[in-house]
């Protein structure tokens, strides 16, 4: 059978590009970039060379200002906790948007433990943080604002550069989650008004398991792991060379196809959206329509629950992924749904596919031709019959006598 | 697939599907075979526009679709032997909630039927043991099944004037929503759940109604201290 891989959102394959250029640095040029000798130095150079490498793709003006870390939720914690803990003495107060990764979240929740303040700011209906909230949620006592690219899961792409602004006019520290983006938008720190941003290797067909940061040079920061000293003392443990060379070759490969592979994503998204909105009933899309990630198709599906639909459909050779409570940990359906102001019931039915390189019209068709069946299944199966309004969310609530 | 993390993890289960268990932290997430066969093949579903018209002697309704879960059970008695000789079901919800109301419907009418009184007595852990178990997150997918069983019974005892046989759960609700009795978190206790996280796990309780938390974390100390103090 088949198989149509369309969570690209949770992790690409490695670019066999990209695993050709990691090779040597795993078996050959495996030096330590510590070390005092010639093994030692060349490995040294490479990471020199790869880390100048990403500070020109993302307009850093030195080389410096790029940390190599393990992941990205890594960054996203160096970020958060680096700068508020290192810049307490000048506020205790920090700006995150709702629909952020939990790699930001939960060091927000974090910071609270240790007597920060934190604002979780709204986004509106489509899942877009507004720059107005954020100039309402500013205070001369804030530090630092977080605000993601793109969302990891309805796709909608924030207006950062109007956002960065607001926020460094007020003298705060702007960061960005950007490992969703990464791959398909422009990385420019000086466009985006960014002091710190995040990025990984698995979003763009890198390697799993190293991310960096970019930080403004002169930006406080408090490293959360110690050790050895490396990177500027930030991020102490042995530069993972292999990894960083891939993360480099990954970024670059994906800037430099980004408008041809965009267009075609963006033309594919739009006819996938489309049938599926068109041929099945009561369904809705989630986010942005056209502020969004190329590869991004988010929907809700009425009356069925997600986790039961991604097995119905992984039996058909399909794989997606929803924001059911029933496939998180906690038992919570999708913050960013919810954050949209979308009930529980709407989380609950909410399905994503993120599309890939390898993602053709024929895959698609083949999911087109597969979904009303299995949601016309489901839904003999359920006893629910909400309405697609969501203002009309105000279901019977059963329960015995 | 079989790398050395998963091979190390394997535990076969004897007549059941190989499961995969989380070598750090134990946790299993493979669905079992009986679980699969009864979530793609699932057996005497009420099928959508007989809802109204099928002639039930009890129905039973739980949960509710924001929590993520809602069952609906409908059942024929017949009344000279007390037997359950058709059990309906409709469920929203997860691929084990779907499977463990599959299975209950199946339990409770195959061989003649169950008495009323045998159904009474279904619990999760009965339903679980018939799958072949479930993945540890999904235990709490599979606590509602019964619930919507017993009202469907005392449905069918009000609808037969038999208001007397009628068996009030536990001695008081505590989420009113997802219909959580004091008596699920007692057994939740007894089965080992110390945390209110651990609660809910097993039993949802307070995912639809919040208001309801203060009271579980009251119990939750009371049984622990009456059972493990």
């Amino acid at each position: 059978m088949q198989y149509i891989y369309l969570d690209h959102a949770a992790t690409t394959p490695t670019d066999p590009q990209v695993v050709e250029a990691m090779l040597p640095y795993f078996t050959e040029n495996y030096g330590n970039p510590g070390g005092l000798y010639a093994k030692g130095l060349r490995a040294k150079l490479t990471l020199d060379a790869t880390r100048k490498i990403i500070a020109d793709i993302v307009h850093a003006a030195n080389p410096e200002e790029i940390i190599f870390t393990g992941s990205g939720t890594e960054s996203d914690n160096l970020a958060i906790l680096g700068v508020a803990r290192a810049n307490k003495k000048k506020g205790k107060h920090i700006i995150v948007s709702a629909v952020e990764h939990h790699a930001v979240l939960h060091p927000a929740e974090q910071l609270e433990k240790e007597g920060f303040e934190v604002s979780y700011a709204p986004v509106d209906a489509l899942g877009q943080v507004q720059p107005k909230t954020i100039e309402a949620l500013l205070r001369d006592d804030t530090i630092l604002v977080s605000v993601m690219y793109a969302n990891n899961e309805v796709g909608t792409i924030n207006p950062l550069n109007a956002i960065g602004k607001i926020v460094q006019k007020n003298g705060a520290l702007m960061h960005t989650d950007a490992c969703q983006a990464a791959g398909a938008l422009d990385l420019d720190v000086r466009k985006l008004h960014v002091d710190l941003l995040t990025i990984n290797g698995s979003k763009l067909y890198g390697p799993k398991g190293v991310g960096a940061l970019y930080a403004r040079r002169g930006v406080a920061l408090q490293s959360i792991i110690f050790g050895g000293g490396q990177e500027k003392n930030l991020r102490s443990g042995t530069e993972n060379v292999p990894l960083i060379v891939g993360l480099a070759k990954a970024l670059l490969l994906a800037q430099d196809n980004r408008e041809r592979e965009n267009e075609r994503l963006t033309k594919l998204r739009d006819y996938f959206m489309q049938g599926i909105l068109t041929t099945i009933p009561k369904t809705r899309l989630n986010g942005h329509p056209t502020e969004r990630l190329p590869n991004n198709v988010n929907v809700t599906i009425m009356d069925i629950e997600g986790e039961a639909f991604l097995l119905y459909m992984d039996a058909k050779g399909v794989a997606c992924s929803t924001g059911s409570a029933c496939t998180s940990t906690t038992l919570d359906p999708s913050h960013v749904i919810t954050a949209m102001g979308l009930p529980y019931e709407f989380a609950h039915g909410s399905i994503r596919f993120t599309l890939g390189h390898a993602t053709t019209k024929k895959d698609l068709d083949y999911v087109l031709n597969i979904m009303p069946p299995i949601v016309e299944r489901l839904r003999a199966i359920s006893p629910v019959h909400l309405h697609l309004d969501p203002k009309y969310a105000n279901h019977p609530k059963v329960h015995q006598r | 697939m079989q790398n050395h993390l998963t091979t190390k993890g394997k535990k076969k289960v004897s007549g059941m599907q190989t499961e995969i268990r989380d070598a750090y932290t134990g946790e299993t997430w493979v669905y079992t075979k009986e679980v699969k066969d009864h979530f793609f093949h699932p057996r005497n579903l009420l099928m959508l526009n007989e809802g109204e018209e099928y002639p039930a002697d009890g129905k039973g309704f739980v949960g509710s679709p924001a929590c993520g879960d809602m069952m609906k059970v409908w059942i024929k008695v017949d009344p000279k032997t007390e037997r359950i000789k058709e059990c309906k079901w409709q469920t929203f919800g997860c691929g084990s909630a779907i499977a463990a109301t599959s299975v209950m419907s199946v339990m409770v009418s195959e061989n003649e039927g169950m008495t009323l009184a045998e159904a009474m007595g279904i619990r999760p852990q009965h339903i679980q043991e018939r799958l072949g178990g479930l993945p540890t997150r999904k235990i709490h997918c599979s606590v509602l099944g019964d619930k919507a069983l017993r009202m469907a019974i005392n449905d069918y005892f009000k609808n037969t004037n038999q208001h007397t046989r009628i068996v009030v759960e536990g001695a008081k609700v505590i989420d009113k929503v997802l219909h959580i009795t004091n008596k699920d978190i007692e057994e939740a206790v007894l089965e080992g759940a110390d945390t209110l996280e651990k609660v809910q796990k097993k039993t949802k309780v307070g995912t639809g109604d919040p208001t309801c938390i203060p009271e579980v974390e009251q119990l939750l100390r009371f049984y622990t201290e009456k059972y493990y103090g």
